[in-house]
């Protein structure tokens, strides 16, 4: 499960993955997890939705929508992009790679 | 008001970390920020618990935001440098309810702790604390609060400026998407505001865009800055940061915040709420 999101970063209590469109995923660079990157959410026209701090083991979680989302990470080791298409409620998980 | 009247860079503020008469105040969306590295002799400011009555839904009363400034050794005449994470969402809502009080001397640190951290800016776990001061508040300047039976009497009389994001303002969703979704309300936006998110204010590093960039905004999106406004969001804090944008930075004279925002607006009864791209 190298590099995959950590799953021990608990959901909230009560959140329903038959309901919610959750976004999870681990911003990487040369394949080591960055903490503390900025990870924004952006929607399919480009448009900013919503901007979260990477965890210590460099993972993030967005509650979105069904949709195509990009996902953009700014950090002290670079800046990077991933697409990320979510077809229906559930857990969707990406890794974001900077550089 | 000029932009040096509102903003200091992170160069100024790094030259006048510990300055006499300069206090950096840090408030977080996420309260715990600042336990994990903070500006230099910066004090915190918990939004939760200290910018809002803890009983009722208000923001704190002129008494308890003399007791707020006074326990953090902040004197009537201090400047405060307010900063803070996601692109100052909650410094804005500080520096929004610090004029309310009528604190004239109140500043953002541009770009908030993103850009101090970008930069790879010094940050302490230094645990600070100031000697407490006898604070005197004025009262609430409500020219720039608005509450719900104006925001009602203000569809298709004032500007109104939505800043969620877009996938908020058409209903599709109700909360920005790194919280979960609330069902409490009903999603939509208040009928002939115009959606202008907050973001499109900011540069990815979470400084505020330049005077010219911003008019031409603001400009594009048919607001006109000599009609009264109201900003409104979620609950507040993002239209806090339209309204520095606006009133602070831009200089329209007439711009109000309404606090209350969607998760008020959104569960009146009775109400109109209009779904989609809107009407303007």
């Amino acid at each position: 499960m190298c590099g995959a999101p950590d799953q021990s970063v608990a959901l909230p209590a009560g959140t329903d993955l038959t309901k919610e469109t959750v976004l999870v995923g681990r911003v990487l660079a040369s394949g080591s997890p960055v903490a503390g990157a900025f990870v924004r959410l952006l929607d399919g026209t480009g448009e900013f939705t919503a901007e979260v701090v990477a965890s210590a083991s460099g993972d993030f979680r967005f509650f979105a929508a069904p949709g195509t989302w990009t996902l953009r990470a700014l950090s002290r080791s670079g800046n990077g992009e991933a697409v990320l298409t979510a077809d229906g409620p559930g857990l969707h998980t990406t890794e974001l790679a900077v550089a | 008001m000029s932009r040096q009247d509102v903003l200091v860079t992170a160069d100024w503020a790094e030259k006048n970390l510990g300055t006499d008469g300069i206090v950096f105040v840090e408030v977080d969306e996420d309260t715990t920020a600042y336990d994990g590295g903070h500006l230099p002799a910066a004090v915190k400011i918990n939004w939760t618990t200290e910018l809002q009555d803890p009983v009722r839904r208000d923001i704190v009363s002129k008494e308890q935001f003399e007791q707020l400034l006074s326990s953090k050794g902040i004197a009537e005449d201090d400047l405060v440098v307010l900063y803070g994470g996601n692109n100052n969402w909650f410094a804005a809502y500080a520096y929004w309810e610090f004029k309310l009080y009528g604190h004239e001397g109140v500043k953002l640190l541009d770009g908030g702790r993103k850009k101090w951290e970008l930069d790879g800016r010094p940050l302490t776990t230094d645990e600070v604390s100031r000697p407490s001061t006898s604070y005197t508040a004025k009262d609430a300047d409500l020219s720039i609060r608005a509450f719900r039976d104006e925001v009602v009497d203000s569809i298709g009389v004032k500007n109104l400026v939505d800043v969620r994001s877009p996938d908020e303002f058409s209903g599709k969703i109700l909360a920005p998407a790194h919280l979960p979704q609330e069902q409490s309300q009903r999603p939509g936006h208040i009928p002939t505001a115009i959606n202008v998110p907050w973001s499109k204010a900011a540069n990815e590093d979470g400084t505020f865009k330049s005077d010219d960039d911003l008019r031409e905004l603001y400009g594009e999106a048919g607001l006109d800055g000599s009609q009264p406004t109201i900003a409104y969001c979620r609950i507040g804090e993002r239209s806090s940061h339209t309204w520095v944008v606006l009133r602070e930075l831009l200089g329209h004279s007439d711009v109000k915040n309404y606090d209350g925002s969607w998760t008020e607006y959104g569960s009146l009864i009775g109400v109109p709420i209009e779904l989609g791209t809107g009407s303007r």
